[in-house]
This record gives C-alpha cells, structure tokens and sequence, in this order.
C-alpha cells in the first residue's frame, strides 16, 4: 500500500491544530501517512481523507474559493473518501443550517451529511463548554468534548449513525464514510476521534 | 495539546463549573481565538457595517462606539460603546461579536460580559482608566483579548488572562508601518530565547524572564514553541488586502481592520478583498486578484505616525 495522504482544508480555523491532531493519530497508529493543508480544487484529486476544521462557518461557506473547490470535493466524498468536520467542519458538510436567534442562515453548504444543523445551539461563547462524553466506536473510556459556540445536530437521516449526545441533543454523527462532531476532537488532548478516522482511511484505501 | 495552557490561573473565578461542565476555562477561552485563525475581524459601529462586514466574510465584528480614525478627530474619552447598539448587532449577525473597554476599567468590561459578548478587547483605542493595571482577566468567563508591541507587553498580557494577543499599529492612521514594526519585533525577540532554549541556556531564559517582568515559565514555553503561546493577530492601520497579506506573511495568525474599511470609500468590495488577501496570503496571484478589487483613490488617505498628537500604542504599555 502506497502511502497515504491526509488533507486538512486550510481556509480559515484551527487549522495547525488539526494537522497537529493527524500527525499525533499517526504517531500513535504508526501509520505510513503524512499530513498537509489543502485549499485548492487540484488538491482534491491528492488526498485519500480531508478534515474540514472549525472556525466560522458563515466565512468558510462564503469564500468564494471553497465554492469552486465544493464539485470536486463532492465527488470524492461519493466515491468514498472519508471525510472529518469538526464544528464549523461539520456544518460545511449539512445539507442545511439555521441559527438559534438570526434563523436560516442561506448557506451555500457541501451538502452530503444529511443532518440538520442548529448553529450556536448552546448559546453564545459565556455558555461554551467542556464535558465528559460518550461516544460510540472508540472505546468505553468517555472523551473530553470541548463545545465552542457550538452547533448541534437537530435532525439527522434514516442513514444517520448518531455517535454522541449531550443534553439531549445530537453531537456527533457518522453516515458511512463521513464523520460530524459538534465539538473539537483537535483540542481534547486525545487522538480517538482522529485515530478512528485514519483507520477509515486507511481502509478506504485498501480498497481502492 | 495542540493548544498551549501556559499560565493559567489555578484559582482562576471565571470558571464556572455545574454538575458535569465547566465553563470559562483557559483551554474554552484560548479556543475560541484559535477558531478566529486565519480571518479579518472588522471595526464597525452600526448594524448596518455589521451586516456587510458579516457578508464581506469577516470572522468576527468589534463594535465601537467611533471608529478609531473618528476617535482621534473627535478628541475627548473615549469610552465602550452604547450597549443597546452592541445588542441590536448580536440579533443582527450569527458570527461573533467582540466590543472594546478601557484599559483597566473592570467594570466596563463586567458589563460587557453579561451583555453576552463573545470576546472583550481591552484596549489602547478607548482612554485608559487605569494607568497603572489592566484587567485582572481571570476573573471573567469571557475570553479577552490585548494589545502589545513587544513580547515582554504580550506575555504580561497573557499572565493577566489574556486569551489572545493583537500587535499594536498605530490605530485610525491607515498607515500599517507600525503594525509591522511591532510584528517584527516580537519575532526577533522570540528568535532570541528560542536560540537560547535550543542551547539549554536557562540562565538566559531567567534573565529574559525578569527584563520581561514575566515567570521563567511562560518565557520558556514561548521559546520552545517559537511563537506567543496564544493566537496573535495583527492590528492598526490595515488599509489595503497587501497591507493583510504582508502581516499575515510575517507570521500573524489573522488581522483585525479598523478604520481602514468603514473609513474607505467602497466598503463592502474592500471587505471582501482583504478577507480574499488573509486567506490566500501566501499565493501572490491571489493578493493581486483581491487587490485588483479595490480602489487606491478611494482608500483612507491616512497618516503621517510620525507628527501624531495622540499615540495611542503607548497606552498601557509600562503596566
């Protein structure tokens, strides 16, 4: 097997701070892979997963940029390739989202992830949060879920594995090749969720 | 980690902790800058600059109650601005809303806490309150961000509470050379104890450490990182998306722009433009294409730095 490449969308957000997530999962798994940022609709082609990072959703969806790259990227998500959101990552891939106070916020979305997104469903950044969580497929251990205005799901797909939930409310979601958190798995200290994501890579490309 | 915890206040009250979540944590706080990354955070003092900065792809819109090209011509205190106008923007816009309190003035910011804002900026732009201490940051839930113009400022910022750092320009000018200045010189000074921890000199490190005024702790995890141990944009007399690029490209983590897109003469395509010019910092081709979209006869004329009455980066800069 040829090695393998992970993209992180480079942008806006936490950026480095994925990429530094990646490369510890690497470590850990002792993975024949590498980790670079991505922002251009040739990149796509390069990349065998993409981690779609936080940020503002409002300025990554608006970027003209990300727009050019959105075909491209579709059609790698539909033939397989595994891809990671992680808050504003994970409103990238919805097929829509409304904001608890402003309503529908008309963003231009990649659209694969049939959920949809509450934006800010905690509140503002006083009411962000960080509590223990359970989350199905990587272990008993629960993980430190770091909740930064954070969206929540508010309705998902019949082909829609929910993952996680806090509060009552759906956080963490998987649809075959695609993983959503409405928390930031890069900053919890712990590679899990990164390293389950590199397993579905990996076998995405043993498949291929 | 992927994010640097230095510093934090073990006794810190703006942790607020209920049955199984925490909130106001160093990592909450220093978090939410990190998400800010690589974006334009714009200067706007009605509803209606919020909503175009917000369309334009601003990352987040600082509320004022004068933009700070305004402030200077206006002379005076300037004070926070009127809270009904910072809510009637957190109704209007889904993206972040930070405001400005004077340096010091604990009780400005206390009221812009329960106003809900998502960042307070502590700052050099408003008349200090108190010329002897900023804010003692730990105390808030609500993460806060300060001006510096070297490193020493910027590390005593952080072991206040700061969560992220802005090096100081010379605000309302419209002139980035001091902006530029003081990203260079955090960065030489960095380069300096880097060298000095890569050559295990810690007795280097302690004497930076008390030039500094800071703990040889903080000072050692700059080193060892190379870089602030928060997120660091760059601020004053942005004016142009090359003025954005050029920043960004000396190793900022994003810009805040300030007089120069609600004082220029065609707003809305300069927002665009210099959000454009952030993102794609590093692809001249790019830059060219965002500066392409503006105007030179309709930017900011600005000013000269030099023969300025009010220096507003000085502010704050001995406590």
């Amino acid at each position: 097997m040829s090695k393998i490449t992970i993209g992180v969308l480079g942008f806006q957000g936490d950026i480095e701070e994925n990429i530094a997530a990646v490369k510890q999962a690497i470590e850990q798994s002792k993975a024949d892979a590498t980790v670079q940022m991505v922002k251009y609709p040739q990149d796509m082609e390069k990349i065998d997963g993409l981690v779609l990072p936080g940020g503002e959703s409002t300025v990554q969806s608006s970027l003209a940029a990300i727009q050019q790259s959105i075909p491209a990227l579709k059609k790698r998500i539909s033939d397989g390739m595994p891809v990671l959101g992680t808050c504003a990552g994970m409103i990238m891939l919805s097929k829509r989202s409304f904001d608890r106070v402003v309503g529908d916020t008309g963003q231009k979305l990649i659209g694969d992830l049939d959920i949809v997104i509450e934006r800010n469903a905690f509140g503002r950044q006083n009411d962000s949060f960080e509590a223990d969580l359970e989350v199905s497929g990587i272990g008993k251990e629960k993980f430190r879920g770091v909740f930064i205005r954070a969206p929540a799901v508010s309705e998902a797909g019949k082909d829609v594995e929910v993952i996680s939930r806090y509060g009552g409310k759906i956080v963490a979601v998987k649809q075959g090749n695609i993983i959503g958190t409405a928390f930031h798995p890069e900053l919890a200290g712990d590679a899990r969720m990164h390293k389950q994501f590199l397993k579905m890579v990996q076998d995405y490309k043993k498949s291929r | 980690m992927t994010i640097s915890l230095v510093a934090s206040d073990p006794e810190a009250r703006g942790v607020k902790t209920d049955n199984l979540t925490v909130r106001g944590t160093t990592l909450l706080k220093r978090g939410f800058a990190h998400m800010q990354k690589h974006g334009v955070v714009m200067d706007v003092t009605t509803v209606e600059q919020a909503r175009i900065a917000e369309e334009a792809g601003a990352v987040a819109v600082m509320v004022l109650d004068k933009l700070p090209y305004d402030v200077r011509k206006a002379g005076g205190v300037a004070r926070t601005a009127s809270i009904k106008v910072i809510e009637d923007i957190m109704d209007a816009v889904t993206i972040p809303i930070m405001a400005k309190c004077r340096i010091g003035h604990t009780d400005e910011a206390r009221v812009l806490q329960v106003t809900g804002v998502d960042m307070i900026d502590e700052s050099e732009v408003l008349t200090p309150a108190d010329e002897e201490r900023h804010i003692w940051k730990w105390d808030f839930t609500t993460p806060f961000v300060n001006g510096a113009k070297n490193l020493g400022e910027a590390l005593r910022r952080v072991e206040e509470g700061a969560a992220m750092i802005r090096t100081k320009g010379e605000p309302g000018t419209g002139n980035v050379a001091e902006a530029v200045t003081h990203i260079r010189m955090v960065n030489n000074e960095i380069r300096r104890i880097r060298s000095h921890y890569q050559d295990n000199d810690r007795q280097e490190l302690m004497k930076a450490a008390r030039e500094m005024k800071v703990s040889y702790a903080i000072v050692e995890e700059t080193a060892r990182l190379g870089r602030l141990p928060v997120v660091n944009f760059a601020a004053g007399g942005i004016t142009t998306p090359a003025d954005a690029a050029f920043l960004m490209n000396l190793g900022c983590d994003g810009v805040f722009v300030g007089s120069g897109i609600f004082k220029s003469e065609d707003p809305a395509q300069r927002a665009r433009a210099v959000v454009l010019a952030t993102t794609f910092h590093d692809d001249a081709k790019m830059v060219r294409d965002a500066q392409k979209m503006v105007d030179e006869r309709k930017s900011l004329l600005g000013l000269d730095t030099k023969n300025l009455e009010l220096r507003m980066q000085e502010r704050g800069q001995s406590a």
